[in-house]
């Protein structure tokens, strides 16, 4: 078994707000393999992203409150290292990539400058040193005539070569784990393919693991070896990604599956949609908190938080019902 | 579908109704006066402007215009005692009298002149982010204009220039001097140039909406786009700048008064009592404490309600 | 850019053309100039006829205007009334340079505002100073400490500061720091002037003159921009690419002063050079109650008597300002933000 580079166990994290408390992530546990690619999927607002900056510690403290919880990189607890012990493991072992390249990236600084910046953080190199690493890195993500555009603006770049931007600066130090928070979801749809392909060759040139967050189940097809499905602040489901698409073990998992477009099928069938609305999260969460829209829940569902059952290796799935039969274990 | 024959939880997740599944939307008023609600500030602010407004106008309960006016030789530059609370000025008034008169007047002024700097400015910010073009070339050249000459200038050369003309003016059963009148025109004809600008760039980013081309596209007439469509979107902005501009206003008459230019004795406003006061820092401190402290007071709260009426209005708005 | 410049400052031109005339006819209704010449006396009305001969006061506005603008020294003027005019004028005008002379002590008026410009910019250039010092320090730390005890407490500072008419804050810092001071024994401050007389200017004495006037310059702008920094500091602490910059690991006083920094201080480089010029001719008050020999005093004491030439090249040199600050705050916007470009 190859090594686990990451290991979260039971993280809770919690908004504080005027209208109340936000429990947006209620008991993650999982792990990520060295060298591995997983998907996080899940709908707008089920956790996904605030997961990562839970462990990453991005998120603003005094509304933000991680209630529990241990992540573990390489054997040492993130959340008990100081916030400078915190900055050495930022953008040098762990590196994230996010959404909107537009306003992730800083408007009145060049790329080369904002590319340079963890190269003279993390690694102590020089001025000379950092600008041809900056050509590299540019030519290694595909932007042409790298030298010139080093001094240029993030506004100058297309959309598409901005995300590219981002990913080089992510890349800088070789980090051993890159978070990508739905890199392709601002972008066309081609240029997202092109940027799935760029991911996965660095990847394998890099070899590092990759945590892909996202909400297209097309794009986890691709390119991820394992998904975890969350929903509402829980992990509902974790397989391998052929046998998710084949044999999906939870009942939301199938209902997305179910309301894919899919081109082999009939024309006069309705698209199927999920029945009612994603949970209110300013309610502490009892019971599973799909139950109201679950074709199978029962009462039980609707008085217990089912524990993800482990259905075999690399196998879980969050529900009292064993969706094989439709009838509870 | 749901087992419908087990009892319905009543309390997590499964105790909710279904339109308490959702996390419930609140009206825009409701969203206002929420986070107006929360600004401390604000509603320290309008607690004690209104604690003001009656002070100065309810203070006519107390004190007549005839005692406030009423002058006593004998008795002049006293400090505060039981019988003048806030002590008497050179001519031997009571001060605080003369407070609670002169709030009446100086609110009056601000509010009025806000008005005027109001109807000015949205009219020549409206029609130039409208029309656009040489219309609105024209427009801001005039508008810049009037910005470049200083106002204290144009105040002074204002005041001057009117202040002999226009008599006494009777309102409301009571006598002002006609410098009342002159310089509520003289603020809002030197002011309306800021809100112009703020309102002109609000046009310019409304104008661009979509459902400003539906509304052109089905025919409806300029002005009703203007006043029903565009204004109405443009509000928060004007809204928070006209409330701060009461606060300039004031403070702008006690300038003007400050330099004995503003409105005559012996109509009391809080700046004409501050008049050459400073000829009595050592002596008489209550000359220029009472109404000048006065005049913070209010600035101030006005200030606070400006900033949580921006945060409750317009939470995107950049301050200043 | 450098067209761009050319073609504002040639946009400028007309407007201050129009503006002159604008001022120097608001101007004539300021009142008569010969009213109090005689000194306290009023003159006597032959005296006033002469006098108004001699200085051109008794032609049409329009004409007063024009041999402002361009002299007199082309065409003839009648001095001793006869009705002939013979003798040259000597004014060249504005355009070449004269200015004229003050119809109050017959200096000319470049002397006269020279006199007293550098003792203004002293003041106003130590009070921006200080302003932007103080701003920047006050408004970066409460915005890195928002809603803390002390934010709190600056924030209701600042707005009591920045809601204080200017003149109560100096007759307060007048009552506190010099009369109560000195009541109490205590090194006070000084009130009037620039320097003690018997002590003669020395640098000493100007700075220890200085700090009432400066700190009452100065409190109003350092309450309100220090707000206006806190705020655009919120806001760009809270973009999407200082979460990048701190993803990256970068320390928080880089993320802070260079990330955020930058883009918050670009309006605020915009308002101060929009308000500089004002300052120029503002103070006027500052400079009444602290009887600070500067461009304000002068200012008023010129106006009040009607002084239409020394006036007119305050109002002139101050417009002027106006409009180069302007350009030059479009200027340094767009040289700062890389997404503007003017063409």
């Amino acid at each position: 078994m190859a090594d686990r580079i990451l290991e979260v166990k039971d993280l809770r994290t919690r908004f504080h707000i005027a209208e109340g408390t936000v429990y947006a992530v209620n008991g993650i546990s999982f792990h990520l393999e060295d060298g591995e690619t997983i998907a996080i999927v899940g709908e707008s607002g089920c956790g996904k992203s605030v997961t990562m900056l839970s462990i990453l510690r991005l998120l603003p403290i005094p509304p933000a409150e991680i209630t529990s919880g241990q992540a573990l990189y390489l054997g040492r607890d993130l959340f008990r290292l100081s916030e400078r012990e915190m900055e050495q493991i930022r953008g040098k072992e762990i590196a994230m990539v996010f959404q909107d390249p537009m306003t992730s990236l800083n408007p009145v600084l060049t790329i080369g400058r904002q590319i340079g910046e963890t190269l003279r953080v993390h690694l102590g190199l020089d001025k000379e040193a950092i600008h041809q690493r900056a050509i590299g890195l540019l030519d290694q993500v595909g932007i042409p005539d790298p030298a010139h555009r080093l001094n240029d603006y993030p506004h100058q770049f297309s959309g598409g070569q901005r995300q590219r931007a981002m990913i080089a600066m992510a890349l800088a130090c070789l980090p051993s784990i890159l978070i990508a928070d739905e890199p392709t979801t601002a972008l066309d749809v081609t240029i997202q393919a092109q940027i799935v392909e760029l991911i996965q060759r660095l990847k394998e040139q890099l070899s590092m693991a990759v945590i892909w967050i996202t909400h297209d189940l097309g794009v986890v097809a691709e390119m991820a070896e394992r998904v975890l499905v969350m929903y509402a602040g829980f992990i509902v489901e974790e397989a391998r990604v052929d046998e998710l698409y084949e044999d999906p073990r939870h009942p939301y998992t199938m209902a997305l599956l179910a309301a894919l477009p899919r081109i082999d099928r009939r024309r006069d069938k309705h698209l199927r949609s999920i029945p009612g609305a994603p949970p209110n999260l300013l309610v502490a969460p009892k019971g599973c908190p799909f139950a109201p829209r679950c074709e199978l829940a029962f009462d039980r569902c609707w008085d217990e938080m089912p524990p993800l059952f482990q259905l075999g290796p690399d196998r879980r799935a969050a529900c009292w019902v064993d969706v094989t039969t439709g009838k509870p274990f | 579908m749901v087992d419908t024959t087990a009892p319905h939880p009543t309390s997590g997740i499964a105790g909710l109704r279904p339109d308490e599944l959702e996390t419930p939307p609140l009206s825009l008023g409701q969203l206002t006066w929420r986070r107006f609600r929360q600004h401390k500030m604000a509603i320290f602010g309008s607690i004690t402007l209104l604690l003001i407004i009656l002070y100065a106008f309810g203070g006519m309960l107390v004190f007549s215009e005839a005692e406030s006016n009423a002058v006593e030789t004998g008795a002049r530059l006293q400090a505060p005692t039981r019988q003048h609370p806030f002590g008497t000025d050179t001519i031997g008034r009571d001060i605080l009298a003369r407070t609670i008169y002169g709030g009446q007047i100086s609110i009056l002024i601000g509010l009025t002149a806000m008005l005027v700097e109001l109807i000015i400015g949205v009219t020549v910010g409206a029609v130039a982010g409208y029309f656009g073009g040489k219309l609105d070339s024209l427009l801001m050249r005039f508008t810049e204009a009037v910005l470049v000459i200083p106002q204290i200038f144009l105040l002074l050369v204002m005041a001057k220039y009117f202040a002999q003309s226009i008599p006494n003016v009777r309102f409301l059963g009571r006598t002002f001097s006609g410098s009342v009148l002159v310089i509520i025109f003289v603020i809002g004809l030197t002011t309306w140039p800021y809100l112009a600008r703020i309102v002109r760039a609000q046009f310019l980013s409304v104008k661009e909406n979509d459902y400003i081309l539906a509304a052109r596209a089905v025919g409806t007439p300029t002005w009703e786009i203007i006043v029903r469509h565009i204004l109405p979107n443009s509000i928060a902005p004007i809204i928070v700048s006209a409330t701060l501009s009461v606060a300039a206003a004031i403070t702008l008459e006690a300038y003007i008064s400050f330099l004995g230019l503003g409105v005559r004795p012996p109509t009391a406003t809080w700046g004409n009592m501050l008049e050459g006061a400073y000829n009595y820092v050592e002596s008489a401190w209550w000359l220029w404490f009472f109404p000048g402290l006065l005049i913070a007071l209010t600035v101030l709260s006005i200030n606070f309600l400006g900033d949580g009426l921006r945060d409750a209005i317009d939470p995107h708005s950049r301050a200043v | 850019m450098t067209r761009y410049i050319l073609r504002r400052l040639l946009q400028a031109i007309p407007l201050l053309f129009v503006i002159s005339l604008v001022l120097f006819i608001l101007m004539q209704n300021m009142g008569d100039p010969l009213a109090t010449m005689g000194g306290r006396k009023v003159t006597r009305s032959e005296d006033r006829i002469r006098l108004a001969r001699q200085l051109g006061l008794d032609k049409p506005v329009i004409v007063q205007y024009l041999y402002w603008l361009v002299g007199n020294d082309w065409t003839k003027t009648d001095l001793d009334g006869d009705g002939v005019a013979e003798t040259a004028g000597v004014r060249k005008g504005v355009l070449r340079g004269d200015w004229g002379v003050s119809l109050v002590n017959r200096k000319p008026v470049t002397q006269v505002i020279g006199e007293r410009l550098p003792n203004t910019l002293l003041l106003m250039l130590t009070a921006e100073a200080i302003i932007i010092l103080f701003a920047l320090l006050i408004g970066i730390y409460s915005a890195l400490h928002q809603y803390s005890s002390m934010d709190n407490a600056l924030t209701a500072v600042t707005f009591f500061f920045y809601s204080m008419p200017v003149f109560f804050f100096a007759l307060l810092a007048m009552y506190i720091f010099a009369v109560n001071f000195r009541k109490w024994g205590l090194p006070y401050l000084p009130t009037v002037g620039m320097f003690e007389p018997a002590a003669g200017k020395t640098s000493a004495q100007v700075i220890w003159h200085m700090v009432l006037p400066v700190a009452t310059l100065s409190f109003g702008f350092i309450a309100g921009y220090s707000r206006y920094i806190r705020s655009t500091m919120l806001e760009a602490m809270g973009q999407d690419y200082i979460r990048t910059a701190r993803a990256k690991g970068l320390p928080q006083p880089e993320v802070v002063y260079v990330h955020a920094l930058k883009n918050a201080s670009l309006p605020i480089v915009t308002i101060i050079a929009l308000d500089l010029p004002f300052l120029l001719g503002g103070a006027i008050v500052t400079e009444r109650i602290f009887g600070w020999p500067g461009m304000g005093r002068l200012f008023l004491d010129h106006v009040s008597r009607s002084d239409t030439p020394v006036v007119m090249g305050i109002l002139m040199m101050i417009a002027f300002a106006v409009i180069i600050f302007q350009i030059l705050a479009d200027v340094t916007y767009a040289w700062l933000d890389p997404r503007i470009r003017y063409t």
